[in-house]
């Protein structure tokens, strides 16, 4: 049998950023079509950069990344667009336009996939107009639909970013620490809806995660990071919680 | 270990803020000095102040009718001149703002230009356009455009680039090019601030285009001027009325809607 050809990939790649910092080092990574692929490891390890070099938010300074067997790293304008039409991002600030309406906010989702005039002009087709009350419907969120965004509360907006982002109808999903400043409830409801994408629409979701026992909980794939290298990578049948210790260990601890 | 550490004598005995003082005084004191500026003059003149006061005591208010026209013609030139140049300002602090244009030539030229129209004070503009374009608020309307082109761009792109990152990367990652990101990442943010700084600068420039007329750049102004030089101060008082009565107005009114506003 042939084996299967991974949804992203990432061929020695080496980011350093022009102030001199790491980002990432010599990272050989395979993700495949419809995984949930966790991101642990301290801060400043290189998650943000990992997740970002993906849709071309930072450009890589070696090695090289495909998708679904193309190489991105030459992708520029009109093309670049496309590709991050169909990736869609979600932020530990939620990053929604608050002074707009919720309903705009979602179909911001969808401005990469309409000519410019149109967009500008606001003209969106009616389909797309009832798939942003379905998106909304989706995250529990149908009655705010006409609210000012900075109305809601934080675990709402998060889950207005999920609902821009099912208007992508992406084929990956990259979620940057998206419960980090959420409480304990809201988070399962946030890490919940990721995982609903994740199963019903088969949507590959890479999200970068502090905390170790939601990693447990909703990773098919935890990866670890550590000062830019990839130290650990092992499907979730695997993962033994001494792992961990190895992953968030001082990078002067190291023998 | 943990002490208070000693002051410096510089700090303890405020040096910095005593040379600042004196340095200051004695750039008054020679200024006074070498402009000739002569205190007993001006006080020995008041006298002559306080008739002139008495003979605008007596307005001509017959004149009233006169001066309505050209008044409504002052606060259309203010108006028209400000919409002008705040269109042609708005794609311009875009693309001075240092958070949207990465390239620091396209931002170095634009704000050069801008700086360059800042410098131009606006009666240098009057008497400019009265030359070009001729007597009449024509003149008028382009020096206030102009006048307000410069003051709006920057007050913008001051305005552009102190707005949240968050939803412009959102953007970028979702695909949106320049021009998308602009409408529906930075408008939002900016508008209110927009329009409240339009008003502001209506606002001045309704006063401004009081004084516009004197190079005869049309409005008041001009009456302003023939009053005075025909020594009708009785006349000179009514328009002053009405001009402090207009500007009272718009001032107040434009601070309620940006009030509003913000």
């Amino acid at each position: 049998m042939m084996t299967k050809q991974p949804l992203i990939s990432f061929k020695n790649v080496s980011k350093i950023y022009n102030n001199g910092t790491v980002g990432l080092k010599k990272v050989n990574l395979d993700i495949f079509q419809g995984e949930f692929v966790v991101i642990v490891g301290l801060s400043g390890a290189g998650k943000s950069t990992l997740l970002r070099t993906i849709n071309k938010m930072h450009n890589i300074t070696d090695g090289d990344i495909t998708i679904n067997g193309e190489s991105i790293t030459p992708l520029k304008g009109k093309k670049l667009c496309k590709l991050r039409s169909c990736i869609g991002m979600i932020f530990q600030n939620f990053n929604l336009v608050k002074r707009s309406s919720v309903l705009r906010n979602v179909l911001i989702g969808r401005v990469g996939y309409y000519p410019t005039w149109k967009s500008v002009l606001g003209i969106f087709s009616p389909e797309d107009k009832k798939k942003a009350a379905t998106a909304l419907q989706r995250v529990n969120l149908a009655e705010k639909i006409y609210a000012r965004a900075d109305e809601l509360s934080g675990g709402q907006q998060q889950r207005v970013a999920i609902a821009r982002v099912f208007m992508q109808n992406p084929k990956i999903i990259l979620a940057d620490e998206p419960v980090a400043s959420l409480d304990p409830l809201t988070t399962n409801a946030i890490m919940d809806d990721l995982k609903n994408l994740n199963r019903e629409f088969k949507m590959t979701v890479i999200v970068n995660l502090h905390s170790v026992p939601l990693a447990l909980k909703y990773a098919d794939r935890i990866i670890g990071l550590r000062a830019g290298e990839l130290v650990y990578d092992k499907t979730i049948t695997e993962v033994s919680e001494q792992d961990f210790k190895t992953i968030y260990q001082e990078e002067g601890a190291i023998r | 270990m943990n002490e208070i550490p000693k002051r410096t004598i510089i700090q303890k005995y405020h040096v910095r803020g005593i040379l600042i003082t004196v340095i200051l005084s004695l750039l008054l004191i020679f200024s006074s000095i070498m402009t000739g500026v002569d205190w007993s003059e001006f006080f020995s003149n008041l006298g002559q102040f306080f008739a002139l006061l008495g003979r605008m005591a007596n307005p001509d208010w017959q004149y009233l009718n006169v001066v309505v026209q050209p008044i409504i013609e002052t606060i259309q030139m203010a108006l028209l001149g400000t919409t002008i140049g705040t269109a042609v300002a708005i794609p311009f602090a875009f693309l001075a703002a240092r958070n949207l244009v990465k390239s620091l030539l396209v931002r170095g030229v634009t704000r050069f230009v801008l700086n360059l129209v800042r410098t131009l004070p606006d009666l240098l503009l009057a008497a400019l356009f009265v030359a070009i374009v001729g007597i009449g608020p024509t003149a008028g309307v382009w020096t206030l455009a102009i006048f307000s082109f410069g003051m709006i761009s920057k007050l913008f792109y001051e305005t552009v680039e102190t707005i949240e990152k968050g939803p412009i990367e959102a953007l970028r990652a979702a695909g949106a090019n320049k021009i998308q990101i602009i409408v529906f990442a930075v408008i939002p943010q900016v508008i209110n601030n927009f329009i409240s700084y339009f008003l502001y600068t209506f606002e001045i420039n309704v006063r401004a285009s009081t004084v516009l007329g004197y190079l005869g750049a049309g409005g008041i102004g001009v009456f302003l001027q023939r009053s005075l030089s025909s020594f009708r101060y009785d006349q000179t008082a009514v328009i002053i009325i009405a001009i402090l009565i207009v500007v009272v107005i718009i001032d107040s009114l434009s601070n309620t809607l940006r009030e509003r506003l913000l």
